[in-house]
This record gives structure tokens, C-alpha cells and sequence, in this order.
């Protein structure tokens, strides 16, 4: 570490410079317990904010920011994104890209709003009727922050899709010393409208399956957004195939191009045969406790999901080479193993949950040494 | 007159429905106002006169149901241009759902026209009554009649503080009324009063519409004419890094620290308890430690329990939770209720408490001293915590000395004599 750069800071401080590094350049906001310090970064840093009267209108004018060529973003807690839902299900019809960070706390219903949580998996899973695929990244230290936060720009930019930051209170809310120069440069999203001098058809897809953008404020072509079954031009439709298939161009554009934007963290230890996967804030307690059962001479290799959904091929590649396969994440029913492993999942597959509290290390080390 | 901003052919509504009229009229009323099709932006919401969209030559913009106008604000918000318009098509069951968004975008002024089709049902989903549905006015699942009077939309939009607000009849030519209001800079709202062919003339035969309209007390004209200038969007040419905000932190002291220690202090709001744990981790960071510091209080931050999770380490912090620290500060009976459920769970470590507090239930040493009483309330939890660094040797005193003494707090207390009075 540069003894000579050091800052105290939190994540929600590198998420908002990220994002506005990224060029993500307007913040509408709803203030939430545990996202007000992002709405409260952002309104010194994003060249344009907005005080929204509530989320649904948070969403709703960012759509409109988003549609006149802008990349905005948000954050809020599961009793604001729940407003939202509608309405990132617009943003992901018409294919509007913005960031949309959820920080998690206990639920159900206000539950605890100063507790963090890991409750949201479901419903971030759920957010696109038909179960379409929204990409979401998953935050499990100081420099995914930072990092993801910049990604999560391009993907929205580069896919004409609303993006999921998934965090939860005590990742954004944390304090820590950080040496300012290991945050890498971040590079600016350069967006790409349409500029060709034929008619521009809004929902024309290229070979990426991604079709071009150009904002309402273009004088040269006429421009259609609509959050209804609709053709390539941009004309509502009921259940002709050119429209129908549209409405699925917008879930394999997420699943195909995937391998574009899959991060995760594998930590393989030779001779292993348990693995542990996590995310989040749970993942810091993950690798302390990987730590520790090596000190111990245990066996253990680890696997940090950060590109939490869709749910990336090689999550599966690396579970399937482990015997026995622990699953952390602070929630009560096991979200994440159940989406990967169904609610029936096999033997060897072990959650560790919590509810109201973090996964300690010592409970992730009791549970991985009780299936020796 | 030819159409300009419709392309040419039937619209898309039932034969006398005044959907098609209004469509019409908007065409006309922007043709004397001679705008490009490309500089108009039209917003439609959900409801019959929502599939207008094609028929358009203009941008157009189909969102949710009654989210037309929130929609609408932002790309007007964004433009931030008032030789774009922006217009919206709007129901009365759209207006309902979103009338915080009227209320709200009247309020702030944005520039925009809003086109409310009151037709007083629910046409697109079989002819169920609206809020705006005139007492006695008779839907098809409403067959004895509305038993409420609808409310008044101008007068709700005109209170708000639109820049021009009025109500027409939905017959003949109302193209010259509604270029008044696509005139308007700022917020302007046109109601045009329908009957849907299709449910309220066969629910009420031979009802007329000037006799709906009259008899439901809705007046035929202005409700507001101002002359406001409208929204401007703030935009921020040059904002200041995050980054670069924060001060660097010079590590000009080292710590004998050989492992993580777990660090919690409870105290009462109000009191400096999240001001202290940051100036201590500050100075654990300028002696070379790695720092983590989380606060827990209630939501109602100025009254009950302040509590902080500090934790030091020599070496990179993973996992931030403090389920039993090594030591624990208590300055004061919100602090000492606060705690008492991770006092049980410490089997060792230290328990610092202010001397005037009840000593707690627990098998780990409890050391009494009188933090308030040396220090007074204000600077009991940084005193605590100076004290806390000095004894057990986690950094050196004069890092936090140092740091006082550059503060706002140097003159709070002698901080250098108040050091010499713990044991």
C-alpha cells in the first residue's frame, strides 16, 4: 500500500465518481435509507440532478432523460425499486440505458431500514416480466465499487438496457482506508447514435442483436420509443411475429452477449474438492474464511459471483467440479442457490444463510468443517 | 386543411369518437404555429387515444399508463429547450393514476402541453367509470349511475400553478385554442370534453354532451393564463472529483498493532459519538493501520443510542462485522442499553464504562472511569476513545493529539492535560 495516498472513505463515494467518470451524467433521485449518501454524492458530482417526488416519477424521468440521449441513474432500497419495477419494465421495452443502484435492507415490507440485507435476489430476478435477463452486478469490495460501477455505464450504453448495481447497506455505508491510486483511470462511454442518412428504423438489430440509438432530439430522422409489443419501426403491435420477436431480441441480447460483461472471482485451491460461492457483502467474510480454513489445512477454493444475472455459464462449469458446494448470502430462504440450484437443490449443496445480521467468518468456517 | 404532422388515412378510433377529432385539431393548431414534425415530441399515455403513435409524423414517445406526463417531463427536462414541443396525450384514467405528475409538472412549470381526453369512462378496457366520471353519468358496469361528482381536473392543474390551463368542448374546430396553449411557455393543460361512442352514448341515450358538461358543472374556459417563462434545467459545467474532495491522510506515525482489533463505542446522539470514531480512525490511519468504521443509530438520528464499529488492523480488513469486539466504550445509558445484546455475546476482551452507568451482566473485565465527568457529555466519546489508544497501545497518542489540536475541537478541552488524569 502507498502509505502516501490514503483516504477514509465508503463505497458510495467511488460508486458516484465512478459513474460519473463513466459518463453517467444525470442523477434523479428519491432519498432512501441506505442510498441517501449516493443521492447526497451525487448531487455534488453529476453535471445534472433531479429531486424526484417519488421513485415511480424518479423512473420515469429518467426514461425521458435516457430517450433524449442521456445515461441517468438512480438509487434506492427494495421499497423504492418495488415502485420502480413498471417502469424499468418501460425503460427495458423501449431500451433506454441507465443505472439503476438498489442497496439492500432487511425486509420484508420497511423492515429494518438501517440493517443491510441481502433479501433482493428474487425480485432483481424477477424485475422483467417473462423473466427476461436485466443485467445486475453484484459489489463485494471497495474496488468492484469502483469498477463495476464503470461497467455498469458501458452495458447500459453498449446494450440499450436498463443495469442493476445490487449492493446493500453496510457496502455503501462503510467506512475504510483505501489507497487512492489503486483505483484504476476510468474510461469515458463514448455513445454511438445513429447517424446514417437512411430512414433510421429504432429497432433494427444488428449481428449483437443490439439496434441503434438515437435520441428525440434528432432533427433528421424521426425517432419511436414504446413500451407496447412493437415491429422494428417502433409501431405497436399485437402478437405479429416481427414484434414478438423484438420482445425477445430484448432478453438474448442480454444472454448472448453475456461473455461481454461476465466478472467473477475464482479462486481455485488445487486438491480442493468444497467450494464456497458468495457475493456482495457476504463475499468479504467469504474470503476471510477461506483464509482461515487454509491456515487450518483445510481445502477449500472460492468463487465470487459479481456479474450476479443472468447467471453466467461458467458458474456452473466451476461448481460442478466440487464435491460439496456452500452457498452464502445474508437472506433466509438461500435466493441465489435457489435460482441456481432450484428449492430442491442436491445433497451436496449447502446454503449459509442469515437473517438480520452478517454471515460471520466463524459461521462460514462451522458450516463448510461440518460436511468434512 | 392537408394534414402536416398526420400522415394521411383514417386514424385508428371509432367512428365519432372525439379522439380522432382532437388528432386532427392538434395537427391544425401546429401548422399555425409552423413547426418541423422533427422538433415536436409527442408523448401518449395508455387508453384508446394511445395508439395515435403511428399516425404521427413527429417523434413519438408510448409509455405506461399514466406516467405520460412524468415521461414527458423528463425529455423536457433534458431538452431543455423550449422550440422543442413536447406534448401530451393523456385520458382521464391516466390523468388519475398520475396526477401527482400533473400536479407536480404544473407545479415546477416544465414546458409542456398536455392534451387530457376526457371522455369520463375507462374506454379501452370495457366502460368503467374514472374519477373524472360526472355524478349520475351512467358506464356499462356503472348501469344506475356515478354517485360521486368527478373532480374538476383545470381547477386541480390551474391551483398547481400551470402557466395555462383550459377546458373544451371536443366539437368542431378547437384548433385556435389549443395553438394558444402549444403557444405557452411552461406547463399548459387543454381538457377536451368527449362521449365514447362506445360506452357512455349506448349507457345514456339521447344524452347530449354540452348537457354532461353543464350539468356536471365543468365550465368551457380558461382557468389559467399566466405569463411564466417556464422550467430551466441547472446543468453543472465543471463538478469537482469525489475523489480528490477526500483528504489524504499522511501516515507520519506506525503503530505496534500485531493484529485486528475490534473496536465498539456506544454512546447518546447528540453527543459526537460518529465524529469521534472518525477522528480516531484518521488517526489509526496517519500510524499506518488499516481503518473500517460503520455508525448504528436510530432513524431518528438526534435522539437515542450512537453507536460505532471501528475496527484497526495492520493487515488488509475482509469481513467488517463486529459481533464481539475486543473492546467496548459505553459513555451513557443510551449507549449502555444499546449494547447490552453484544455484551452478552463477548467471552473476553475489555468493557470501558463510564463510571455513573450501572455495571452490566458479564464475565469480561469492566473497567469504570469517568469520561463524562473529566471530559463533560460533548467530549466524553472522544476522550473515551483517546484514552482507549493510549493503554492499549493500539497507535501512538500524539496522532490523535495531533490531530485535535489542527480541529475544531483543540479548543474544546486540554486535551493534552485530561490525558494525564486516567489512570
Amino acid at each position: 500500500m502507498n502509505k502516501n495516498n490514503i483516504i477514509f472513505t465508503d463505497s458510495s463515494r467511488l460508486l458516484t465518481e465512478s459513474l460519473a467518470q463513466a459518463g453517467a451524467d444525470v442523477f434523479i433521485g428519491y432519498p432512501i435509507t441506505p442510498a441517501n449518501l449516493i443521492y447526497h454524492y451525487a448531487s455534488q458530482r453529476f453535471p445534472q440532478f433531479m429531486a424526484a417526488p417519488d421513485e415511480i416519477t424518479a423512473l420515469q424521468w429518467m426514461s425521458g432523460f435516457a430517450a433524449a440521449g442521456h445515461i441517468p441513474v438512480t438509487a434506492t432500497s427494495f421499497p423504492g425499486y418495488a415502485l420502480m419495477i413498471e417502469s424499468i419494465n418501460m425503460a427495458y421495452m423501449m431500451e433506454l440505458p441507465m443505472v439503476i443502484v438498489l442497496v439492500q435492507r432487511l425486509g420484508p415490507a420497511t423492515g429494518t431500514a438501517t440493517r443491510g440485507a441481502q433479501g433482493d435476489i428474487a425480485l432483481l430476478s424477477g424485475t422483467i416480466s417473462g423473466g427476461m435477463a436485466i443485467p445486475s452486478f453484484s459489489i463485494s469490495n471497495p474496488h468492484d465499487c469502483w469498477e463495476l460501477s464503470a461497467k455498469a455505464v458501458e452495458v447500459a450504453s453498449k446494450y440499450r438496457t436498463p443495469v442493476v448495481i445490487f449492493t446493500s447497506k453496510e457496502e455503501v455505508m462503510t467506512m475504510f482506508s483505501i489507497d487512492k491510486t489503486g483505483l484504476a483511470p476510468v474510461h469515458r462511454v463514448e455513445r454511438k447514435f445513429y447517424s446514417g442518412d437512411e430512414t433510421y428504423v429504432p429497432y433494427k438489430a444488428d449481428e449483437k442483436l443490439v439496434s441503434a440509438f438515437l435520441p428525440v432530439s434528432s432533427n433528421k430522422h424521426q425517432v419511436r420509443f414504446t413500451a407496447s409489443t412493437h415491429d422494428t419501426q417502433g409501431i405497436i403491435q399485437n402478437t405479429a411475429k416481427e414484434a414478438i420477436d423484438n420482445s425477445k431480441r430484448l432478453h438474448y441480447k442480454i444472454t448472448e452477449n453475456l461473455s461481454d460483461f461476465t466478472y467473477f472471482e475464482y479462486d481455485k485451491e488445487e486438491g480442493a474438492t468444497s467450494l464456497l460461492l458468495s457475493f456482495g457483502i457476504t463475499s468479504q467474510a467469504a474470503r476471510e474464511a477461506v483464509e482461515n480454513l487454509r491456515c487450518q489445512g483445510k481445502k477449500v477454493s472460492l468463487l465470487i459471483a459479481k456479474t450476479l444475472l443472468p447467471v453466467p455459464t461458467a458458474y456452473y462449469d466451476i461448481c460442478s467440479r466440487y464435491k460439496q458446494l456452500f452457498i452464502a448470502e445474508e437472506n433466509l430462504t438461500g435466493q441465489y442457490r435457489q435460482l441456481l440450484f432450484g428449492s430442491m437443490p442436491p445433497a451436496h449443496i449447502h446454503g449459509i444463510n442469515e437473517f438480520g445480521k452478517m454471515i460471520s467468518p466463524a459461521t462460514i468456517i462451522k458450516a463448510v468443517l461440518s460436511h468434512e | 386543411m392537408n394534414r402536416v404532422y398526420l400522415h394521411e388515412g383514417d386514424l385508428p378510433f371509432c367512428l365519432g369518437c372525439g379522439h380522432t377529432l382532437i388528432a386532427e385539431n392538434v395537427d391544425k393548431a401546429l401548422q399555425t404555429l409552423n413547426l418541423d414534425p422533427l422538433d415536436v415530441i409527442l408523448v401518449t399515455d395508455i387508453g384508446c387515444h394511445g395508439i395515435i403513435d403511428k399516425s404521427f409524423k413527429t417523434h413519438t414517445v408510448h409509455g405506461l399508463h399514466g406516467r405520460s406526463v412524468a415521461l414527458a417531463s423528463g425529455i423536457s427536462l433534458s431538452l431543455n429547450n423550449p422550440d422543442k414541443k413536447i406534448i401530451v396525450f393523456i385520458g382521464d384514467g391516466g390523468a388519475t393514476i398520475g396526477l401527482q405528475h400533473l400536479i407536480d409538472s404544473a407545479h415546477r412549470n416544465f414546458n409542456m402541453t398536455v392534451v387530457l381526453h376526457n371522455n369520463m369512462l375507462y374506454g379501452m378496457t370495457g366502460g368503467q367509470p374514472s374519477e373524472l366520471t360526472p355524478l349520475g353519468f351512467k358506464t356499462p358496469t356503472l348501469p344506475e349511475g356515478s354517485t360521486q361528482k368527478g373532480f374538476d381536473m383545470c381547477e386541480v392543474v390551474a391551483a398547481a400553478g400551470a402557466s395555462y390551463v383550459c377546458r373544451l368542448m371536443g366539437i368542431g374546430n378547437i384548433a385556435d385554442q389549443l395553438a394558444v396553449a402549444l403557444g405557452k411557455k411552461g406547463f399548459s393543460l387543454v381538457e377536451v370534453m368527449e362521449l365514447c361512442p362506445s360506452y357512455a352514448v349506448k349507457s345514456n341515450p339521447g344524452m347530449k354532451l354540452r348537457q354532461v358538461v353543464e350539468e356536471a358543472g365543468l365550465g368551457i374556459r380558461v382557468y389559467a393564463d399566466r405569463d411564466y417563462t417556464g422550467y430551466e434545467t441547472e446543468v453543472k459545467t465543471e463538478t469537482p472529483s469525489l475523489i480528490d474532495k477526500e483528504k489524504v491522510i499522511s501516515c507520519d506515525f506506525t503503530s505496534a498493532l500485531k493484529s485486528p482489533a475490534r473496536i465498539m463505542i456506544s454512546g447518546s446522539a447528540g453527543e459526537g459519538v460518529q465524529a469521534a470514531a472518525e477522528f480516531f480512525a484518521r488517526a489509526a490511519i496517519a500510524s499506518g493501520l488499516n481503518v473500517t468504521k460503520k455508525g448504528s443509530y436510530p432513524v431518528t438520528v438526534g435522539i437515542g443510542f450512537s453507536s460505532s464499529d471501528i475496527i484497526l488492523s495492520p493487515e488488509h480488513i475482509l469481513y467488517t462485522g463486529s459481533p464481539s469486539p475486543d473492546y467496548m466504550i459505553i459513555t451513557s445509558q443510551d449507549g449502555l442499553d444499546h449494547s447490552l445484546s453484544t455484551i452478552k455475546n463477548m467471552q473476553e476482551g475489555f468493557i470501558f464504562l463510564d463510571e455513573s452507568l450501572p455495571v452490566p451482566n458479564t464475565t469480561v473485565p469492566v473497567i469504570r472511569l469517568g469520561f463524562r465527568k473529566l471530559a463533560g457529555n460533548k467530549n466524553a466519546a472522544i476522550f473515551s476513545l483517546l484514552y482507549l489508544a493510549i493503554h492499549q497501545k493500539l497507535f501512538p497518542a500524539e496522532a490523535m493529539l495531533q490531530m485535535l489540536s489542527q480541529s475544531k475541537l483543540a479548543g474544546k478541552a486540554d486535551w493534552n492535560a485530561l490525558v494525564t488524569m486516567l489512570p
